[in-house]
């Protein structure tokens, strides 16, 4: 049998708490800072903006269409490479113009004079209006997902699960964010989708966890709380690192192969699944001990059965 | 204990045989077709149409692999392209204007497959290529537009009672009358107020005289606004169809927007002119006594406004509206039959014809003005002289330089006029080789992932591994079946979703290894290991895709565009996972290993 994690005792994470808790902090920190000083780069689709991808025959000539677009008179516009020597990106921002709609058709025209060979391969035009709408309804989706979670687990299991299993995955989307925020990477609506999607899926991991530790509860009578966790833990370890390496694999290929429209999607998740691992483990049982659950959270239901039936 | 009643199998194979049978039409790509169908949509497609398509090209010498007639459309396929788009030149020419003849493709699945309802996954436009439009209706304008006619309807009914009144003014959407006297005033607000039953009509004591103020009761503003979007869309879908679309999407989204998307539209810059073109039509008098020095300086006499001319220099025109655009049915290109100058057609509805008749019967050797008014800004066409009375609602307009300019007229004309402008507040282009080259990079992110899933799963688990494995193929089939047979929209983010669902669903499969293994180490029998296993695990797998499920559900809630063919491709995935993981591939376990009653060793 090809083990990667022959554990046979228990593995004490609960006494690591503090220092686990201080890289948690450190991170976080680090993290609120870069989203602070730095801020998120935004995408056309949350600030509102024009957004051109076209792709030439040969090497782009980056100071010639710069040039070439500074005689349209469009204000603020940005020319970079995209990916390939051939793709080039190019973003104009909303100001004040009436008719916004039609800047992408200008810029065309100018290049398209220039160089006939261009070719679009993209536009994206968020109008102010839109850019705000979707803005809201992200931060929005954030927070219904996030509530939901939390209602779910506080169904199944039991207040202090939840808020634990919350605290730990919205330190994860902040890490994201944060990262994100360092790096400058565009957060685009996709990434969005992605970091909402970590945060369904790596509740995963918390539940897993959680699953066991009140099946320890109900079965290790003798064993104290933090025995308990540990125990939990090790036991659930060998597939923790199973699941999300294959997960991990399959964000890999999208990284590799999904080309530039998926490559901050596929950053965003592997960020998440990263840690994921990491604070439902490491964040999410120590806070569950912070909070104080306790054996009689769970063992009090099943007295009163019996004592029904008897 | 590790076996299945004979339904369970059944089951199991009728839902592979189904959803093999769903997902084949994705196989077998797409081939070339021309599609035909009527301008207006009130125009129905029969077998006659049918015929004309057929005897044309067979009259152009091509042949067809396929004729169908499918909802409001012929579809006919081709080995190629290039008999594609000559096939399209002659039937264009064949049938006329009263034809939409687009590109478009076709799945090439065989017949006896479409017709058990198997088509292939209905592609987004991010996979195949076009425009998304996102429109906003400027709702202000369409309440000032309804104050407008109010104004010109007032006008009518007191003179018809020969009540007198002053000045009637409009500010925004408030339309205020004005007397002389209280009598006045209250024989107004009587008919006015029976007449019409939708204003609300407040009396207003000032210093200099009597007033009266109308607006719009909410119910009836909101009627207004719903009939502007309604209005909008038949006009866009008019104006969509004279471009030539296949498959266009024309959609109400919210109180105010409507979404556009052209699939396979290559020349974007023209789809935006045509569909951003915020023109309005109104025609109206010219006022024959303004001082024409006057008028060239650009003052408008009272009652007038200036406005430039395409004919030259500037006129006057009176502010009373004759007909708006919304009177006109039909306009086609054409030729004035005695000058032989480009001339646009135009008929008139009913209640247009009526009043036509009886303004130009009034108004013989006066000049009327056809306005364009695009942007705000308001530009005469034409202002020809009214030579005769005009009846039947038949007109024809002349002053167009160039046969283009009239069909581009006529094509204004025709599409419709919009009951308020609209404004593109989004628009997502994606080229036609950009649509290939993403559906191409989706495929390889699967099928490199899946197969190095596979790979890890099989060396890791080994026999049960293998199960995993195809247990995640299966998965994967299960879900292209079900988005085939839901026609949901695939994008690239679903592509990322399809990936994403498969990493994730081996979760589940993992789950059960390992609590398979561990009942083991703990000294189970074998049988009793798998039994607890897959017992064992179905809690957990349970809760942790139902908090996956909750994040896919408020993404599709709250999300628009990419997010929601995310979030759609990932709760689908995450059903068709609990079934494929937990079901099917307990049924090879249980295929395999159920049979033997002293099983002493398993390969997990």
């Amino acid at each position: 049998m090809l083990e990667f994690f022959p554990f046979k005792k228990t593995i004490p994470f609960m006494s690591w708490g503090k220092v686990t808790t201080a890289i948690s902090l450190l991170t976080f920190l680090f993290s609120i800072w870069a989203l602070w000083d730095k801020g998120l780069n935004l995408g056309v689709d949350f600030t509102g903006g024009t957004v051109i991808e076209v792709r030439y025959s040969q090497a782009a000539n980056l100071p010639a269409v710069r040039s070439t677009l500074e005689q349209t008179g469009l204000p603020e516009i940005s020319v970079q490479n995209f990916g390939t020597s051939h793709d080039v990106l190019i973003r104009l921002p909303n100001k004040g113009q009436a008719n916004a709609a039609e800047t992408s058709n200008r810029v065309m025209a100018a290049l398209k004079a220039a160089d006939s060979t261009v070719e679009l391969k993209r536009v994206d035009f968020v109008g102010p209006q839109v850019g705000k709408e979707l803005y809201d309804s992200g931060a929005l989706a954030l927070l219904v997902v996030a509530f939901g979670i939390m209602a779910y687990l506080a169904i199944r299991f039991e207040w202090r699960f939840a808020v634990a299993g919350m605290l730990a995955n919205m330190h994860d989307i902040v890490i994201i964010l944060g990262v994100f925020a360092f790096f400058q990477w565009e957060f685009t609506l996709t990434v969005l989708a992605g970091v909402l999607a970590v945060l369904g899926y790596s509740v995963n991991e918390s539940v897993v966890v959680f699953d066991r530790i009140r099946e320890n509860i109900r079965k290790m009578r003798g064993a104290t709380i933090p025995h308990i966790v540990d125990d939990a833990i090790t036991r659930t370890m060998s597939r923790t690192i199973i699941t999300h390496g294959s997960t991990q694999i399959m964000v890999l290929a999208m990284l590799f192969f999904g080309g530039e429209a998926l490559h901050n999607f596929a950053l965003a998740l592997t960020i998440g699944i990263m840690f994921g691992i990491y604070s439902s483990v490491l964040v999410a049982s120590p806070l569950l001990l912070m909070l104080g659950i306790k054996r009689e959270h769970f063992i009090k239901p099943i007295e009163k059965k019996e004592e029904a039936v008897v | 204990m590790n076996r299945f009643p004979l339904w369970k199998y059944v089951l199991i194979g009728v839902t592979l045989v189904v959803a093999f049978l769903f997902t084949l039409p994705n196989f077998y790509g797409e081939v070339p077709a021309v599609q035909v169908s009527p301008v207006r949509s009130s125009e129905q497609v029969d077998t006659a149409l049918l015929g004309r398509v057929e005897s044309t090209l067979k009259a152009a010498g091509l042949a067809s692999s396929g004729i169908e007639l499918a909802g409001n459309s012929i579809k006919a396929r081709f080995a190629n392209p290039d008999a594609q788009i000559t096939a399209k030149d002659a039937l264009q020419a064949g049938l006329g204007d009263g034809y939409t003849v687009a590109l478009n493709l076709v799945p090439a699945s065989p017949a006896w497959l479409s017709s058990i309802g198997a088509l292939p996954m209905y592609l987004g436009l991010d996979l195949r290529g076009g425009v998304h439009f996102l429109l906003e209706v400027d709702m202000k304008a369409a309440l000032d537009k309804a104050a407008i006619r109010y104004q010109n309807d007032f006008r009518t009914e007191l003179r018809a009672d020969k009540i007198r009144y002053g000045r009637i003014t409009r500010e925004g959407n408030v339309v205020t009358v004005h007397f002389n006297t209280r009598d006045q005033r209250d024989a107004a607000i009587n008919k006015l107020g029976t007449v019409f039953t939708e204003l609300n009509l407040t009396p207003e004591d000032q210093a200099e005289g009597f007033s009266l103020a109308a607006r719009l009761k909410p119910e009836a503003e909101t009627k207004v606004q719903e009939f502007a979007l309604q209005q909008n869309i038949t006009t866009l879908r008019n104006r969509v169809n004279e471009l030539g679309v296949a498959e266009p999407v024309i959609q109400q989204q919210g109180a105010s927007r409507i979404v556009v998307q052209l699939p396979g539209v290559q020349d974007t810059a023209k789809a935006k002119d045509i569909l951003g073109r915020t023109a309005t039509l109104e025609i109206r008098m010219v006022d024959e006594q303004a001082d024409p020095i006057l008028v060239s300086q650009g003052q408008a006499p009272f009652g007038d406004e200036i406005v430039p001319s395409r004919e030259g220099g500037n006129i006057a025109v009176k502010k009373d509206v004759v007909l708006t655009g919304d009177s006109i049915t039909d306009a086609s290109p054409g030729f004035d039959s005695t000058s032989g100058q480009a001339a646009v057609h135009l008929n008139l509805d009913g209640k247009g014809a009526r009043i036509f008749q009886a303004v130009t019967r009034e108004n013989v050797g006066k000049r009327m003005a056809i306005l364009l008014i695009e942007k705000g800004r308001a530009e005469a066409i034409t202002s020809p002289v009214i030579r005769d009375e005009i009846g039947g609602g038949r007109v024809q307009i002349t002053g167009m330089e160039t046969a283009q300019e009239a069909s581009d007229v006529a094509l204004l004309l025709r599409a419709g006029a919009l009951a308020a402008p609209m404004q593109i507040v989004e628009e997502r282009t994606v080229g036609p080789s950009m649509g290939a080259e993403n559906i191409s990079k989706g495929f390889h992110s699967n099928i490199w992932g899946f197969a190095a899933v596979a790979l890890f799963m099989v060396i890791y688990y080994r026999i049960f591994g293998l199960f995993s494995a195809i247990a995640l193929a299966i998965n994967g089939f299960f879900l292209i079946a079900l988005l085939s047979m839901m026609q949901a929209t695939l994008t690239l983010p679903g592509m990322a979703a399809i990936a994403l669902t498969l990493g994730m669903a081996i979760d589940a499969n993992v789950l059960i290894n390992e609590r398979i293994r561990e009942e083991l180490r703990n000294g189970s029998t074998p049988q009793a290991a798998i039994h607890a296993g897959y017992d064992r695990a179905w809690g957990t797998i349970l809760d942790s895709n139902l908090t996956t499920l909750i994040a896919g559900v408020a993404l599709f809630w709250l999300g628009s565009g990419p997010v929601r063919g995310f979030a759609v491709v990932l709760c689908l995935g995450i059903l068709t996972s609990m079934f494929s993981a937990v079901t099917v591939s307990r049924a090879m376990v249980n295929l395999t290993y159920g049979r033997q009653a002293r099983l002493s060793k398993v390969s997990i």
